[in-house]
């Protein structure tokens, strides 16, 4: 077959060539010219092939070429960057369909379309710095990069027609896989995976000793060996990353271990003192958690990471975390419709250039923490805007030691009535005879071994195929057709999502619902023929929801999909009769019973030790200029504006924004948003996120405390109540192996327990992903171990009554009176102003527990009086209620002076501050008055006629009227010694502010 | 009479549900129809007065926003959109859809050669999708979704808003008083292509365009997102004015004024 080439080129305004110039401008590139390319596989004659560029491009802005090449620009590389084969092609999708529909016929077969982009260099380049070029562009583990210089262009005829086909040699059988080894085989078989005849491995199956021994005893009472299809079906069921084995272990003393003893209990104990006032509707048992909005409405909420696949792809791992959660959603219940997108990204300093390899040989670097910003940046950008959901919170977090593995945090809130078609909608079924249908993408290679692969340190064994793209818009023509149709019309008894070990955890998910399951592999649509029926079975290919459907019912569902473009496919049935069966070619290759499968996995029992850090303290004075200091504190990573994210981000589409990412004229950052789901109501959903990573190196049951009092706290800031407010837990911990580790991990979970109980806030939904850390080596081949501190967000859901009372962070009119409410402590330990005055940039020195230096960061890590919080929230609910507060923002990371700053430059009105009338205790610095991080305050201005109804109310609370906000755009704090401390003005903060991440 | 008005969805477009509860709130019947259910039943079309291309991401821009759904209904309903479009009927086009509209031809439909592709909504130029409010200034006589409005506060959201069209088409377009919107700053004076108020480089601060009848409105921002007083960027500063002067809040938001115009051509 001859494929044809089609480049298609920008002839005006060509403004994306110009960014790339600019990208590349640092290399010595002059000019740089874009330009795109589909590879048609199929024999069109040149008439249709006019006739498909013609559809392809746009006349008034571009032009193109057939098979063709032009020396219009001038350059003197060539450099294309294609996809490798099997990787997702989303715009090649579309243009295929385009074809299709135009000449009104199908693909079949090898006939494929393929995209790819050619970029034309021009300026003094050497062939080592186009290799470069083409890496800073391309992600070599998905796609191809071809160079050809000026002249051999020219003599070659310009570019080559690649087909990126994969080719997979016939073996579509199942393996026996012999369990009889040594011990040493036994667990490498457990670590390293299924020995292939070549040698190979095939990539870890993350099962320990313990469990490999349950699985031999098993199979010999079966009295057979297992299949390798049974024995990768069972590694994903029991991995850590599913089955949360280190939460769900006895730990110490505690048999009911960390889940059940803490998190869960700390629900269940809430709900029983909320009696008729509990919210919650459906938690920890689905997808998502589920609570009450109103009479008819219920809200989900859910927070995943995909930190190990954003290592490797961060485009990629951010989409397909981003288009995951949403199908966590969709998998809610009888399907809830995604109505919030959330992200956080926890990366490595963005300056920091030094490379660390995964390998010994230096073959293998892992990705800077700029271009994994970056490209997670991007990813949650296409994954998000293109499905329609708005994405109006979020926040950005650096530490060195999330250099070798960053932290990606997704999440995504729903809404679903409370009742569909007369029934409950959070409740579902899957009936003995009900058929399996899956509907939305195709099955691939990409995605084998995720959920193994992240419940192991990331080493350079880590496979590559753990790497996928996520494709949105299939997704939502399928989320579309099943709950704004489908759901509607009661067409399935129950539905949830592919993700972590793909159809092997749905289907033998949803058969626990009646007993039993039997799937025929033959029928399972494929991206490529031949894939083995393991990869098949556990491949975490994207886009797909598994749903039970009654036969009577299935036509009408396959009918509607077939209208709405969506693939569906029945693979099996579902039974009662024990087992989960597998069969390919009419043989059975998986025959399991059902209790071992999902109980059969030992439970472990875990030692725990803590041992209280003492760090160093501090030593530096009080600087001398403390206006510059200030500016410094501003333009810290964690404090400045990223508002370069939010602004990408669609956060006004479904048409409820109230208050969005970025407050004021002065368009500051704010930690909590405001939406509104229902066009006719005036009810809002408010979220929030907190962390702070950099206390666990303290205390971490103290990091947990001001998490969640700092997640609560931004709820009520902006006008939010303790009445209605539910929580989410996302740990993210490293080398949980070690005792330390585990009672840090234990000592975060009793102050889980502890403070969500005093706020009546319940956890309604949560994820752990316990080995955060990276084993690699410096650039001079010395063996490097960088593990993530011990990180906890929290995730904060609120109903607000009436939104029209919210409450924005920036300062209103001059004149008005600015107010502290709650006292200030002696309590900067780990705080963003002791770390700024700590030079601790190497991630292995810093803050190990396996040994290396401690940094001096202090011991005073904040801690949370949850009585007196308490009180000043329910005070500061009345003041919003009564309409007292004009501005308002709660000091987080970096204190006060940040907030002031912030409150101040959102506004664009000036202030004057006097430090004296500030409530403190144990404190005499100036600078730590400013910049110390204790939790529950809020810094808040009051229009001068409300000063008598403000401190009335808050007679009983320590608060300060520490000055007014001016006319001008002068920022004045005066000290302790009512002389000048701080004299700037709002553009030189805003300047600050912004200046970090002013060019991204 | 009560005007129906045709939703259209699918394929990724994602704002058809806004889209019609305005319509519904402006006091029209509004049914959101997928294009492969009119691809199936095209006379459904006649059975409408209002037509919407809402805003959203058809096929993911693959190929150029907007431009695979253009070629989806040129390959399958061609004829029966551009009637719709030639009668004494109304359009509109936001975002994703304008950028359909243009694809397909109808509008600027100069000279009411509705079909023929003479403009184009190209990359940012800053080529990266951008989330904000902008101001508008009605420069048009003749559009009738703009009606009494004189500068509008709206939210954009788009990658692909760039408005390019050659000389001479830019010239018919102005001497048919086809220009419906112009970006401008706060104060109404021009934007002169200066970000953000100029949020994506279009050429002349264009941010809307109609056809020759001012029946077919396309333009990038989404009235439809201001449905609501608590939706304008920066409201809280207004609530806390309107506070202070003893003044009661508004309820609505001012982008509904274009669905009320539509509806009001049909009942008044």
């Amino acid at each position: 077959m001859i494929a044809h080439r089609i480049e298609i080129s920008t002839k005006v305004n060509d403004t994306r060539s110009q960014v790339l110039l600019k990208k590349l401008q640092n290399f010595g590139v002059t000019e740089a010219k874009a330009i795109e390319i589909y590879t048609i596989n199929k024999d069109f004659s040149q008439e249709d092939l006019k006739k498909i560029a013609d559809i392809l491009s746009n006349p008034v802005s571009q032009e193109y070429l057939i098979d063709d090449y032009s020396l219009k620009t001038p350059f003197d590389f060539a450099l294309e960057i294609g996809f490798l084969p099997g990787v997702t092609d989303n715009v090649a999708t579309t243009a295929r369909e385009s074809i299709e529909d135009l000449f009104k016929i199908k693909l079949s077969g090898e006939e494929s379309v393929h995209t790819s982009q050619l970029i034309l260099i021009k300026g003094t380049v050497s062939e080592e710095q186009i290799k470069e070029i083409g890496n800073s562009l391309a992600n070599t583990l998905i796609q191809r990069i071809h160079i050809k210089a000026y002249d051999q262009f020219i003599k070659e005829k310009g570019m080559d027609v690649i087909v990126p086909k994969v080719h997979l040699l016939a073996r579509p059988k199942a393996d026996t896989i012999n369990l009889d080894l040594t011990e040493e085989d036994l667990l490498k078989l457990g670590k390293e995976g299924i020995l292939n005849k070549d040698g190979t491995r095939r990539g870890p199956l993350a099962l320990d000793k313990e469990s490999l021994d349950t699985i031999k005893d098993y199979f010999e009472k079966e009295g057979r060996n297992p299949k390798d299809i049974e024995l990768e079906s069972l590694a994903q069921t029991w991995s850590e990353h599913c089955k949360h084995t280190i939460f769900a272990a006895k730990i110490d003393e505690n048999d009911d271990g960390l889940y059940k003893g803490f998190i869960k209990k700390a629900t269940q104990d809430i709900r029983n003192a909320k009696g008729d006032n509990d919210f919650c509707v459906s938690v920890f048992k689905d997808n998502s958690g589920g609570i009450e909005f109103d009479e008819n409405w219920i809200i989900t909420d859910k927070a995943e990471t995909h930190n190990s696949p954003s290592a490797l792809d961060p485009f990629g791992g951010a989409i397909t975390g981003i288009v995951g959660v949403n199908r966590d959603t969709v998998g809610f219940g009888m399907g809830a419709k995604p109505i919030i997108n959330k992200y956080g990204f926890c990366v490595g300093n963005p300056d920091d250039t030094e490379t660390v390899y995964r390998d010994k040989e230096l073959k293998n670097p892992a990705i800077s923490p700029k271009r994994i910003l970056q490209g997670v940046v991007d990813g949650v950008n296409a994954g998000g805007n293109q499905s329609g959901i708005p994405t109006p919170q979020g926040f950005v977090y650096f530490n060195e030691r999330y250099k070798g593995k960053p932290l990606i945090f997704v999440g995504t809130i729903g809404l679903i009535p409370k009742e569909l078609n007369g029934e409950p909608s959070w409740e579902k079924k899957a009936q003995k005879g009900d058929l399996v249908v899956v509907a939305g993408g195709r099955v691939g290679q990409d995605g084998i071994h995720g959920a193994t692969f992240s419940s192991e340190a990331l080493t350079s064994g880590s496979p590559a195929t753990a790497v996928q793209i996520g494709d949105p818009i299939t997704q939502k023509k399928m989320s579309d057709a099943i709950i704004k149709e489908a759901r509607q019309l009661n067409l399935y008894h129950s539905i949830t999502d592919n993700g972590a070990g793909g159809i092997s955890c749905s289907i033998a998910e949803m058969a626990k619902e009646c007993g039993g399951c039997e799937v025929d592999l033959d029928k399972v649509p494929l991206k490529y023929p031949n894939l083995d029926p393991w990869k098949i079975w556990i491949s975490e290919s994207q886009e797909r929801m598994t749903l039970a459907i009654s036969p009577e019912k299935v036509e009408e569902f396959m009918k509607l999909m077939e209208k709405r473009g969506v693939e569906a496919t029945v693979v099996g049935t579902f039974n009662d009769s024990g087992r989960c069966v597998v069969k390919l070619n009419g043989e059975k290759i998986m025959d399991l019973d059902m209790n071992f499968l999902h109980d059969g996995l030992p439970k472990k029992s875990l030692k725990t030790s803590y041992t209280k850090v003492q760090n160093p303290e501090p030593t530096f004075s009080q600087p001398q200029n403390m206006t510059e200091t200030l500016l410094k504190m501003m333009s810290r990573p964690n404090i400045s504006s990223f508002d370069f994210i939010s602004r990408q981000y669609d956060h006004t589409v479904q048409a409820g924004a109230v208050l969005g990412p970025l407050h004021g004229k002065g368009k500051v950052n704010s930690p909590a948003s405001i939406t509104k789901p229902l066009i006719d109501s005036d009810k809002g959903v408010i979220c929030s996120q907190a962390l702070y990573p950099t206390y666990s190196d303290i205390d971490t049951y103290h990091m947990t405390a001001c998490s969640i009092d700092t997640a609560v706290r931004n709820i009520i800031a902006i006008g939010g109540t303790l009445n209605h407010l539910a929580l989410l837990d996302n740990f993210c911990w490293c080398d949980s192996n070690n005792p330390e580790r585990l009672g840090q991990l234990k000592a975060s979970a009793q102050a889980c327990y502890d403070y969500a109980v005093e706020y009546g806030a319940p956890y309604i939904s949560g994820k752990d992903s316990m080995f955060n850390d990276f084993q690699g080596y410096d650039k001079n081949g010395n063996p490097i171990k960088i593990s993530v501190p011990p990180t906890l967000l929290i995730s904060s859901i609120g109903v607000m009554k009436d939104v029209t009372k919210a409450v924005s962070l920036d300062v209103k009119f001059a004149e008005d009176l600015i107010y502290i409410l709650g006292e200030t402590s002696n309590e900067l330990g780990a705080s963003e102003y002791f770390l700024m005055n700590c030079d601790c940039h190497s991630p292995l020195d810093c803050h190990s527990r396996e040994g290396g230096n401690l940094s001096p960061i202090g011991n005073t890590v904040p801690q949370v009086n949850a009585d007196q919080s308490i009180n000043l929230y329910r005070l500061f609910e009345k003041a919003i209620d009564q309409c007292l507060i004009a501005s308002s923002l709660s000091p987080s990371h970096g204190g006060i002076g940040p907030v002031l700053a912030k409150k101040s430059i959102a506004g664009q009105l000036g202030i004057e501050i006097d430090l004296s009338k500030v409530p403190a205790k144990n404190i005499t610095r100036e600078d730590y008055l400013l910049f110390s991080e204790t939790q529950s305050r809020f810094i808040a201005t009051v229009a001068p006629q409300n000063q008598k109804a403000f401190e009335e109310l808050f007679k009983e609370i320590p608060f300060g009227l520490i000055g007014k906000v001016r006319a001008d755009q002068n920022f004045i704090i005066k000290g302790l010694d009512n002389k000048e401390l701080i004299s700037t003005t709002i553009q030189k903060l805003n300047e600050n502010y912004r200046k970090t991440f002013k060019d991204w | 009479m009560t005007p129906k008005a045709l939703i259209i969805t699918g394929y990724g477009i994602n704002c058809e549900e806004e889209t019609a509860k305005v319509f519904e709130i402006e006091g029209a019947k509004a049914e959101i129809i997928h294009i492969n259910d009119l691809i199936e039943n095209p006379k459904k079309i006649e059975e409408f007065q209002i037509m919407a291309f809402p805003g959203g991401f058809s096929y993911g821009d693959d190929t150029g926003s907007g431009n695979a759904m253009a070629n989806k209904i040129k390959n399958n309903l061609n004829e029966e959109f551009l009637n719709f479009a030639r009668q004494d009927k109304l359009i509109i086009g936001i975002c994703n859809g304008f950028q359909m509209l243009a694809n397909l031809g109808i509008v600027p439909a100069l000279n009411d050669n509705y079909g023929k592709r003479t403009v184009a909504l190209m990359h940012n130029s800053q080529a990266r999708y951008e989330c904000g409010w902008v101001h508008l200034k009605r420069t048009s006589d003749k559009c009738i979704w703009t009606r009494g409005i004189e500068i509008i506060h709206l939210p954009i959201a788009h990658g692909e808003g760039n408005f390019y069209t050659d000389e001479e088409t830019l010239n018919q377009i102005k001497s048919g008083d086809q220009i419906a919107w112009k970006y401008v700053k706060e104060d109404g004076s021009p934007a002169n292509n200066e970000f953000p108020f100029n949020p994506n480089g279009a050429i002349e601060d264009i941010a809307g365009i109609c056809d020759p009848s001012g029946r077919i409105l396309g333009m990038m921002p989404h009235p439809e997102r201001f449905n609501c007083f608590v939706n304008e960027d920066g409201w809280t500063l207004e609530k806390e004015k309107l506070i202070r002067e003893g003044n009661q809040l508004p309820k609505e938001g001012k982008g509904l004024k274009l669905f009320k115009n539509a509806v009001e051509y049909f009942t008044k």
